[in-house]
């Protein structure tokens, strides 16, 4: 006998129940984690390494990585951080179960913001939760001001997001309107910071806004 | 790209409802899947193929019920469906939408047989 049996459940359930366990866990130690997703190349290393030079002598802070390869992950050791690799074996995104599963390798309670550099890819890593409290999105002027269009659960689902590379838009077609356009009908009063890594444009009115996030984080911690 | 730990999770979860409800096959899943969630059909119908041999579920076939991501304009109450080139009316030309829908991704139900016969 044939029979239609209702189930409506999110098909990313299971992954979604250990992101909040992770939220949990990070909520207990007081930890903000922040979830910084880019394509390859737009900058999520050197957004990292500055900011953590900026402010690791008022935050502490610890970084986890997920690539393929430690390189990336031994710049940000050399500044004094405690670092995790994640090795997502070629893999398109991070995911609840790889994050969760790399936090006994950090001391969280001895951490203010935990960092989790994301896989390079403006796709996948938008539909799995990590646990994390913000999404940090890094565009960057080479890759054009149709990111928005083409990717738009990304730039849908960011908290926070930079466009790096400010200082090559004299030599590209970037049209910053049009690009602010886009985010602005996906996501409505999204917290937007223009700057450069390689002349530090900008980057003073990102790391007051982090550094606020920290400060109301550590507060209820 | 990452459709094969999706179908298992899929998987999973209709193994789990299909033997809540005493089924003893599952011949079809009924998903909503939004235009913003990064799933290929073909490719989560072929793992599918793959993972469900030797289950009550092997075989069923996979009915993928698209939802469009729609963009509303504030300006005059159009509705029209997002065209990844840009965000503007055609009606009357306003900037001022919102985007709204497309990021669906369940399993709404299973169709099932009950006993054997």
């Amino acid at each position: 006998m044939p029979n239609t049996i209702p189930v409506v459940e999110n098909i990313l359930s299971a992954n979604d129940q250990i992101a909040a366990q992770t939220r949990a866990r990070l909520d207990r130690d007081g930890v903000l984690a922040i979830n910084v997703m880019a394509s390859p190349g737009g900058g999520k290393t050197s957004v990292i390494l500055k900011t953590i030079e900026a402010l690791h002598d008022q935050v502490r802070i610890g970084v986890m990585d997920g690539d393929i390869v430690p390189l990336d992950l031994e710049k940000i050791a050399e500044l004094g951080i405690p670092v995790s690799l994640i090795n997502t074996g070629g893999n398109c995104h991070l995911d609840a179960n790889m994050v969760h599963g790399a936090l006994p390798s950090l001391q969280l309670d001895a951490l203010d913001l935990l960092i989790i550099e994301n896989v390079g890819n403006l796709i996948c890593p938008a539909a799995f939760k990590l646990g994390t409290h913000l999404n940090i999105v890094i565009a960057s002027v080479p890759e054009g001001d149709d990111k928005p269009y083409k990717y738009p659960a990304m730039f849908k689902g960011a908290d926070v997001l930079l466009l790096n590379k400010m200082d090559l838009c004299e030599y590209q077609d970037f049209n910053v309107d049009y690009f602010r356009h886009g985010v602005e009908v996906l996501n409505p009063g999204l917290a937007f910071f223009p700057i450069s890594c390689r002349t530090g444009e900008g980057f003073d009115a990102w790391l007051d806004w982090l550094r606020d996030r920290v400060a109301q984080r550590s507060s209820v911690g | 790209m990452h459709e094969l730990g999706v179908t298992q999770s899929l998987l999973d979860i209709a193994l789990h409802h299909g033997r809540q409800a005493g089924a003893a096959r599952i011949n079809e899943l009924n998903l909503v899947v939004g235009e913003l969630s990064s799933i290929v059909d073909d490719s989560v119908q072929f793992y599918w193929d793959m993972l469900s041999e030797g289950t009550i579920a092997q075989g069923a076939r996979l009915n993928f019920k698209r939802v469009p991501a729609e963009l509303h304009c504030h300006d005059c109450a159009h509705r029209f469906p997002l065209n990844h080139q840009e965000y503007i009316c055609p009606k009357c030309g306003s900037a001022n939408l919102t985007v709204s829908g497309g990021e669906e991704f369940f399993l709404e139900s299973i169709d099932v047989d009950l006993d054997e016969t």
